[in-house]
């Protein structure tokens, strides 16, 4: 299977992407790794008569950390999260997570910006972004704004990105004190995708009680989504008196997964439940530490 | 749709051609180039079989396109061994160990093998079950692929002593 023709565009600057995104509107995909992209083109499940490739455009690749921010450019590769000294030290989720992504091989070439943009729900960095409360610089023709990833993801494969704009870079908050992060899924095969996962980012007070807690859940339902039920309860919780099993159950509460061929609904949510537990757990371990 | 000029490097050597934008890296490699070494299998992605180096990382040939590598270095199997005719360590180690039998998913197989060990020289046996998800072998139940793994990082060491 090949891909149907197009005229490709290789731009080097951001301007000149979102010029020819304003210009040719639906017939007009920006292509970054490649890594979804490419098969949905070999499959023929989409087709554009013109692709913009983001790989040679200046300014959109790298990592840098300042004051509480870790800025990472759309166009660095996944393998980058995994391999950074700097990003495991300031979002060490980040570096959790990456492994998670397909294969080594499609980490190499699959971006930081691209997984996030082309929103796969049952997608790690999605439910990571969520889970922190990451902020996506995106450029269009008439500028740039930013846009919270609560406001980001807005279906399967569908997110608050105009036709002609980019996601340029994405923001992360550093790991704060007393704070821990885990994310887990069950996938049937290394580097598939997930059955369901789940992403904890927990903060402990000086009293050793929970101060903040954000959980985020992928894969059950059109886009990653918080459990906010569960948040709920935890906060102002000692650890010790936190029923990680409940905690899962109440977080897939007002959830109501899809089947399809890998799990049904039901035991897509007993999954996720669990494995919400894990992360609770773990992030509550790591942040007590 | 006009065809497009592309010069790359391909196991040390400049190599120019002229293909549609479409044209993926692994067809270019193989139809223009004629190094029809590096096998095309699900053409989406998932059998890893036409894995080449991009600029030294391992990525599946099928999901690039020829006109993105242009200007970048291309290792193939065929650059893999030390010279024309003699095998590298790895390939010596899938032949020690019965590493494979059909042989298409080979090509792919020996070039993942051969990036990770380069980063990871001792990795352990989750180690390499995790790093071989990437690449489908529908004949040997990677027994032989894993040993062969093991057998190579051995090899390498040998030759590097």
């Amino acid at each position: 299977m090949k891909p149907g023709p197009f005229e490709y565009h290789a731009p080097h600057t951001v301007a000149d992407v979102t010029a020819l995104l304003a210009e040719h509107g639906d017939e007009c995909k920006p292509l970054a790794g490649g890594q979804s992209l490419v098969p949905m083109l070999a499959l023929r499940l989409t087709g554009f008569p013109h692709l913009v490739d983001l790989n040679r455009v200046d300014g959109l690749s790298g990592v840098e950390r300042s004051n509480g921010t870790l800025v990472i450019g759309a166009i660095t590769r996944q393998r980058v999260l995994e391999r950074d000294p700097q990003i495991a030290e300031a979002v060490p989720l980040l570096a959790r997570a990456a492994p998670l992504i397909g294969h080594f091989q499609i980490r190499n070439r699959g971006t930081v910006g691209g997984s996030l943009a082309h929103a796969d729900p049952a997608s790690e960095l999605p439910a990571v972004a969520l889970a922190l409360g990451a902020t996506f610089d995106v450029a269009g023709p008439n500028g740039t704004r930013s846009i919270a990833a609560a406001d980001f993801f807005t279906g399967t494969w569908s997110t608050a990105l105009e036709p002609d704009e980019i996601v340029t870079a994405v923001s992360f908050p550093v790991r704060g004190e007393r704070t821990g992060s885990a994310i887990h899924e069950m996938a049937r095969r290394h580097g598939d995708f997930a059955i369901a996962g789940a992403v904890a980012n927990m903060s402990l007070d000086a009293a050793g009680r929970v101060s903040a807690a954000a959980i985020s859940l992928f894969g059950v339902a059109s886009t990653p989504v918080r459990a906010t039920g569960a948040e709920a309860a935890l906060v102002g919780a000692a650890p010790a008196d936190i029923n990680t099993l409940e905690i899962g159950r109440l977080a897939l509460a007002d959830q109501e997964p899809t089947d399809d061929i890998h799990a049904t609904g039901p035991q897509r949510a007993r999954i996720a439940a669990h494995v919400t537990g894990i992360v609770v757990a773990r992030a509550l371990e790591e942040a007590g530490r | 749709m006009t065809d497009q000029a592309i010069a790359i490097t391909v196991n040390g050597e400049r190599r120019k051609g002229r293909t549609e934008a479409r044209t993926t890296l692994a067809d270019f490699l193989r139809d223009e180039l004629a190094l029809t070494g590096t096998h095309v299998g699900c053409e989406h992605g998932v059998c890893g079989a036409c894995t080449v180096l991009l600029d030294g990382e391992a990525v599946r040939s099928c999901l690039v396109l020829a006109v993105q590598a242009d200007g970048a270095d291309i290792t193939t199997i065929e650059g893999i061994g030390p010279e024309p005719g003699r095998l590298g360590p790895v390939q010596q180690a899938f032949m020690e160990c019965h590493g494979l039998q059909c042989g298409f998913c080979t090509p792919g197989f020996v070039v993942s093998v051969t990036s990770f060990l380069a980063e990871q020289p001792a990795p352990t046996d989750d180690e390499i079950r995790e790093m071989l998800s990437g690449n489908i072998c529908r004949c040997t139940g990677y027994q032989g692929i894993v040993a062969a793994v093991h057998r190579a990082t051995e090899l390498i060491e040998e030759a590097t002593a």
